[in-house]
């Protein structure tokens, strides 16, 4: 059988979130869910464009490799979530990197306006730590055992 | 969040037994949505604008996802795709690619164009439904999709 959409490696998980403790629960959901790959994280949206730009902090390439997938808040400071995507969305070399919003948000405006942005999906973050590790199994099943990310096969 | 309204699901496909089994897996996935199917890119955007055979709004309702073939005669699906996207319309229903190729080229250049996932079709009709409960759950238990 051909296993088109196993990974040949682990993939990086970017995720972009300004608020510690959902950093954290994040990590700790991921970690539950066996996503057993290399997460990393930023706080607000400038942090991202520095991250995927190597530039700033994260000027060494090594402390921000290409992330295969982007987990991204709406609300953050500085440089909010709905800038970031349209951001990375007009840059021919990051639009590749499927973005799914995870937001406190479930406002019909927010769901919208990011898929016109450019989102691959829409995510409202569940309220509990058990339903956030359902959300990240599902992001699991979905993106890494059926769906082909860009670069999969690298 | 959750739409009372199941959501139109519009497949494009050019062959007639791929249509076929996309329904009976759909089926099989105990997926109750609305199921459309266009056989390649200009009846696509044709349903899409509601022109020709579609000017009817009844004929095309909406859908809240399209599940795209690539190779399709007359229009392929990936300059369906880049019409879909660049219309301020219909650029927020989700474009899942569902296709046989698994090209590295298709891959890349589909997610470039602004498809939301890219799914290599299976050989077996077990993997198809597995598909199709994988987009079930997903799309529709956890995915918030825009109100269209």
């Amino acid at each position: 059988m051909h296993l088109a959409n196993k990974t040949a490696f682990p993939i990086t998980i970017l995720v972009a979130d300004d608020d510690p403790e959902d950093r954290m629960l994040a990590e700790e959901a991921l970690q539950e869910a066996r996503l057993a790959n290399d997460i990393r994280f930023v706080k607000d949206g400038e942090e991202l464009l520095d991250y995927l730009k190597h530039r700033g902090n994260f000027a060494d390439p090594e402390s921000s490799p290409r992330p295969g997938m982007i987990l991204l808040d709406l609300n953050m400071p500085r440089k909010d979530g709905r800038e970031a995507l349209r951001e990375i969305k007009a840059e021919p070399d990051l639009r590749t990197i499927p973005i799914i919003i995870l937001s406190t948000s479930d406002a019909d405006e927010d769901i919208l306006r990011s898929y016109n942005l450019g989102a691959s999906s829409f995510i409202t973050k569940p309220v509990t730590f058990d339903g956030l590790v359902k959300v990240m199994l599902a992001l699991k099943m979905y993106w890494f055992e059926i769906v082909a990310l860009p670069g999969d096969k690298g | 969040m959750k739409d009372s309204i199941p959501i139109t699901i519009l497949m494009a496909d050019d062959d007639a037994e791929d249509r076929m089994l996309a329904a009976d897996a759909l089926d099989e996935a105990r997926l109750t949505n609305d199921i459309r199917f266009v056989e390649d890119g200009e009846e696509l955007m044709a349903y899409l604008k509601r022109q020709g055979r579609y000017a009817n709004a009844d004929d095309a309702p909406r859908p809240g996802m399209i599940l795209l073939d690539l190779n399709m005669p007359r229009k392929d699906g990936r300059e369906a795709l880049g019409e879909i996207k660049a219309d301020p319309d219909l650029r927020t229903i989700p474009v899942v690619i569902l296709t046989t190729s698994d090209a590295d080229e298709d891959i890349l250049r589909s997610y470039n164009l602004g498809a939301a996932s890219f799914i290599t079709k299976p050989v077996t009709f077990a993997g198809l439904v597995k598909v199709m409960l994988a987009l079930k759950s997903y799309w529709f238990e956890i995915v918030a999709l825009p109100k269209q």
